[in-house]
Order: C-alpha cells, then sequence, then structure tokens
C-alpha cells in the first residue's frame, strides 16, 4: 500500500486553482523531494494530505485512509512552519505537548539531545534563532516515531552547518525505514537528500522521475552573444554545441559569444517557464 | 499498515490540550489581570456605593450573582469568539488541527481553561462581596453557587467557539459585542429583571442569560428559579453545540499558499 496516496486532486480557492488534477504515490520508505517556486501548489497538496483541507474533486490518502480521520494520523509527522511556533512556551512544554498525541513518543530529552537543543528545552520557542527554530519544528515532526513525514522547506534560512546536521537527521530517519515527503526550493537540497523528484508549478506536476533523470532534464547550458543590432541575448539551450553550429550555418551576424553551464535555479527556472501552461493562474 | 489505528484516549488529549492552554493563557498575563479586575472594578462602581443594594444581604448576594454572571459570560464570548478567531489566524493553527487528535479535546480544553479563568476573577469579586457589602452566603451556597456559575458559563463558551470557529478575528469583535449587551441586559444581570414590564420578563425567561442568572440566584439565596429555567439553558447548550461542532468542521482555515 502505497504511503501517500493523491489521485485526480483538484482544489480551488476562489477563482485560483490552486492544485489542478494531480496525481502522485508515494510508496513506502520513500525519500520524495517536491520542488516548485513559491505559489506553485506545494503546501495546499501538503495540507490535503495532512488533513487539514479536503480536495474539491478527487482522492487522498494516508497509509491507505482518510487523512481528515484524526486516527489515520497517528501515522503522520510534519513540522509546523517555522513562524508558527507558540512563542509564549518553552521548547520542552512544546515538544511534550506534541508527543502527547502519540502512542510511544521519543523522550523529550532524548529528541532535544539528538537536535542539539537539550541546552535550550527551558528557553521560550520566541527567544529561539532562526535555525534552532528550524531544528525545533524537524525535531517535533519527529517525536512521535511516525512512519510519514512531511517537511515544508525544512531547512530554508539557515547556515551551511545547520543545514547539514538537519539533513543528517533527515536521512537517519530514512534509513529507519521512514517515509519522506519534503517540499523546498532549494535544488540544492532535494538533491542532497531525494531519491526521486517531483517538480510541481501552477498546481501541475510537471516531472516526476528520479532525481538522476530529472537532473539530466534540467541539464541545459546558457549562451549569450550580442547581435548585429547590438542587442545581447541570452539562450538557454539543452545542446550548446548544436546551437552554436546552426548559429554559425545560418550565417548570422553576432559577437562576444560566450557559453556557460546553467545554474541548476536557472535551469530549474526553465523546467518550470516552458512546461507551465500559458495563462495558468499562479 | 501501521499498528496503531486510534488516536490516544480522548481524557488523555484533552488533559494535553488543557495544559498547552492553560500555559499559553497564562504566560500573558495581561489578559489574566484583565479577567480578575473587571468583575471587581463593576462591583466597585456599581454596586457598592449604592447602600441600598449593598445593605441588604439578598439584593447584594442577588448583585454579586448577575456581576459574577456577566463577567463569567463576556469572558467566555471574549475568549473563545475573539480567541478562537485569532488563533486561527496564526501560522500554528494548521499544524494543531494536522496532530492526530479530534476537535473534541481542544474543545473540552476551552472549555475547562475558560472555566479555571473565570474562577480567577470570582474570587475577588466573591471577596469584596463578603468585605464591603451585606453579601452572605453559607459554605454550601458559595460552592454550589461556584458550581452553578461554571456550568451555565458552557453554553457561552460553546457560542464563542461558533462564533470564533465562523468569523475573522475582525468580524467576531462586533459580533461579540453585539450578543453580550442585549444577552446581559435582557437577562437581567445589570438590572434585576422584577423591574421588567411584562412583556420583557416573557423574552427575558428564553434567554439564556436569564435562566443561567436565575439558577445562579437559586444556588447562592434560595429564591426559586422559575420552572423553565433548567430546559430552556439545556436548550442553548444543545442549540450551542451543534453551532460549535458546526463552525469547526467547515472551517477550512485561513486561506494560504
Amino acid at each position: 500500500m502505497s504511503a501517500v496516496e493523491v489521485r485526480g486532486v483538484t482544489r480551488r480557492f476562489g477563482d485560483v486553482v490552486a492544485l489542478d488534477d494531480v496525481s502522485l504515490e508515494v510508496g513506502p520508505g520513500e525519500l520524495v523531494g517536491m520542488l516548485g517556486p513559491n505559489g506553485a501548489g506545494k503546501s495546499t497538496l501538503l495540507s490535503l494530505v495532512s488533513g487539514q483541507r479536503k480536495p474539491d474533486t478527487g482522492v487522498v490518502r494516508l497509509d491507505g485512509r482518510d487523512p481528515r480521520d484524526a486516527r489515520t494520523r497517528t501515522v503522520l509527522g510534519l513540522t509546523p512552519q517555522e513562524t508558527g511556533l507558540p512563542a509564549t512556551l518553552r521548547v520542552r512544554e512544546v515538544v511534550d505537548f506534541v508527543g502527547g498525541h502519540y502512542p510511544d513518543p521519543v523522550p523529550t530529552g532524548e529528541l532535544l539531545e539528538q537536535f542539539g537543543l537539550a541546552d535550550l528545552g527551558k528557553r521560550q520557542t520566541g527567544s529561539l534563532s532562526g535555525g534552532q527554530k528550524r531544528r525545533l519544528a524537524v525535531a517535533m515532526s519527529l517525536v512521535g516515531r511516525p512512519s510519514v513525514v512531511l517537511l515544508d522547506e525544512p531547512t530554508t534560512g539557515l547556515d551551511v552547518s545547520g543545514r547539514t546536521a538537519l539533513w543528517d537527521a533527515i536521512r537517519e530517519y530514512h534509513a529507519g525505514g521512514g517515509t519522506v515527503l519534503l517540499t523546498s526550493h532549494y535544488l540544492e537540497e532535494v538533491q542532497a537528500l531525494a531519491e526521486r523528484v517531483v517538480v510541481i508549478d501552477h498546481g501541475k506536476v510537471l516531472a516526476d522521475d528520479s532525481l538522476e533523470e530529472v537532473l539530466s532534464r534540467v541539464g541545459v547550458r546558457r549562451v549569450q552573444l550580442t547581435d548585429a543590432a547590438g542587442a545581447r541575448q541570452e539562450h538557454l539551450v539543452p545542446d550548446s554545441d548544436a546551437f552554436v553550429r546552426d548559429l554559425v550555418t545560418s550565417g548570422t551576424e553576432f559577437r562576444d559569444l560566450e557559453i556557460r553551464g546553467a545554474s541548476l535555479e536557472e535551469a530549474f527556472g526553465q523546467l518550470v517557464n516552458h512546461e507551465a501552461p500559458e495563462g495558468a493562474l499562479r | 499498515m501501521s499498528a496503531t489505528t486510534q488516536t490516544q484516549p480522548f481524557l488523555a488529549l484533552s488533559w494535553l490540550h488543557l495544559k498547552y492552554q492553560f500555559l499559553e493563557t497564562v504566560r500573558v498575563p495581561i489578559s489574566v489581570i484583565g479577567n480578575v479586575l473587571f468583575p471587581s472594578l463593576s462591583m466597585f462602581f456599581f454596586v457598592v456605593p449604592q447602600t441600598e443594594v449593598a445593605g441588604n444581604p439578598e439584593w447584594a448576594t442577588t448583585a454579586v450573582a448577575g456581576l459574577g454572571l456577566f463577567a463569567v459570560c463576556s469572558a467566555s464570548l471574549f475568549t473563545y469568539g475573539l480567541g478562537v478567531a485569532e488563533d486561527r489566524q496564526l501560522p500554528f493553527y494548521p499544524f494543531l488541527r494536522s496532530l492526530p487528535a479530534g476537535p473534541g479535546p481542544q474543545m473540552v480544553a476551552r472549555v475547562l481553561n475558560g472555566g479555571i479563568f473565570s474562577l480567577f476573577g470570582l474570587l475577588p469579586l466573591i471577596l469584596i462581596g463578603w468585605l464591603f457589602t451585606a453579601a452572605t452566603v453559607t459554605i454550601g451556597q458559595l460552592l454550589a453557587g461556584i458550581g452553578t456559575i461554571l456550568a451555565v458559563s458552557v453554553p457561552f463558551v460553546l457560542l464563542g467557539m461558533a462564533i470564533g470557529y465562523a468569523l475573522s478575528a475582525k468580524a467576531a469583535l462586533p459580533v461579540v459585542q453585539v450578543i453580550l449587551f442585549p444577552l446581559a441586559f435582557a437577562g437581567g444581570l445589570f438590572l434585576p429583571p422584577q423591574m421588567f414590564p411584562g412583556w420583557l420578563d416573557a423574552i427575558s425567561q428564553a434567554t439564556p442569560t436569564r435562566a443561567g442568572r436565575d439558577l445562579l440566584v437559586q444556588a447562592t439565596t434560595g429564591a426559586e428559579a422559575y420552572t423553565l429555567a433548567l430546559p430552556v439553558l439545556a436548550g442553548w447548550t444543545l442549540l450551542f453545540i451543534a453551532l460549535a461542532v458546526r463552525s469547526y468542521r467547515t472551517d477550512e482555515g485561513r486561506r494560504f499558499r
């Protein structure tokens, strides 16, 4: 049985189509990265899987059951948005509170130790740094020993060492058999963690494939040149050799040719822009 | 397939949410202080200076009961109507709703938490009544009064939740005010209903505030409540339970991406 199953799901907010006939299946023990720009529909999808909303049409299943039923969610862990921690509560109190919902929670002390928060147990969450809040958020998603974890932008705004430490924790959880569905707009993060990548934009799934496959699809080059009129042109092309050959053969006048590998961000941007239907919302 | 198919026991979850909400409330001391001050100040301004009322044991006790109930109604409607509406706008709220617990424990905890802070508000009121007026109760009547006022607060907490889950914070505030003051007045919390003309008294007896007030007065002074007081209160409670559950269910949280 799939850990997460989304079948033909459409969700609108007023006139805005946040998800447009989306289907996605995540098997047990998979680590899937969901990529997309802001407003692509990632958070809406997570809110459906975590039972916060219901789809307008289509079916959402978590561990084979309806996530709107609280009993289904005993297998689910997820991160709150960083800004959403109750500011006046102490770190330990928040973890105890979340853990209390699960049959066999990780002891709070042990969990705080694992996430390097042991010394901060008595601090109010409002006084934590951004990195500490992120670590707490991920710790909260794992306290219930869930079999499925949804991580929404788990390391946004973290420095390199903070990010690596969190990645290790996520890998460790996954190595223990846990299913992970994480969203990010950092390709680097998805590249570091995920085996499978789902690219989503304008409420549609643009790509759903292994990491290698998606990376090769976005393996484009950037060619810049100045044309006869003196205007600087920029092209993102999959095969720069062929492009230059065609350019020369066509006899077009140009100068200052420059070729370099596109950054992952650019490549991803190209994938998203080129495949999105014109005029779609979000 | 996972081994667990049940959430934690209802009572355990309610206790968990009660602890959480109590801590959240108590860490913002101004909300607690406001709750404690308001009924006491009303007592000093409106009851203590009127020697006619303050000097008459039955009237003074009735006045304490009326103001106490007003304080509890107001705290319930504001804390829940406004508090829930505000909570729903916090980014932590969607996370809370995705934890493995249904709406029940959270609602039970809210009701109990409201009760606890209402009690904090009643304590000084009872002290003032005791020290500065002729109000008098036996220990038995005092305990019965406190029990009654907490029970009577339940429908108002539920009404508050129905409003809070249905409206935004901006809309909840005026709605609560529009509901609270007419209800309090018609229910005889400010002026004794003995002063009402017949038609107003008839309307008054159908309100949850009047039913609650008379039950409370009966508990503290022994003056019999009208026969329909209990059924009226129970009827409103059932209606407000239905409304609160409906609001909660239809609430899909604020729109976010």
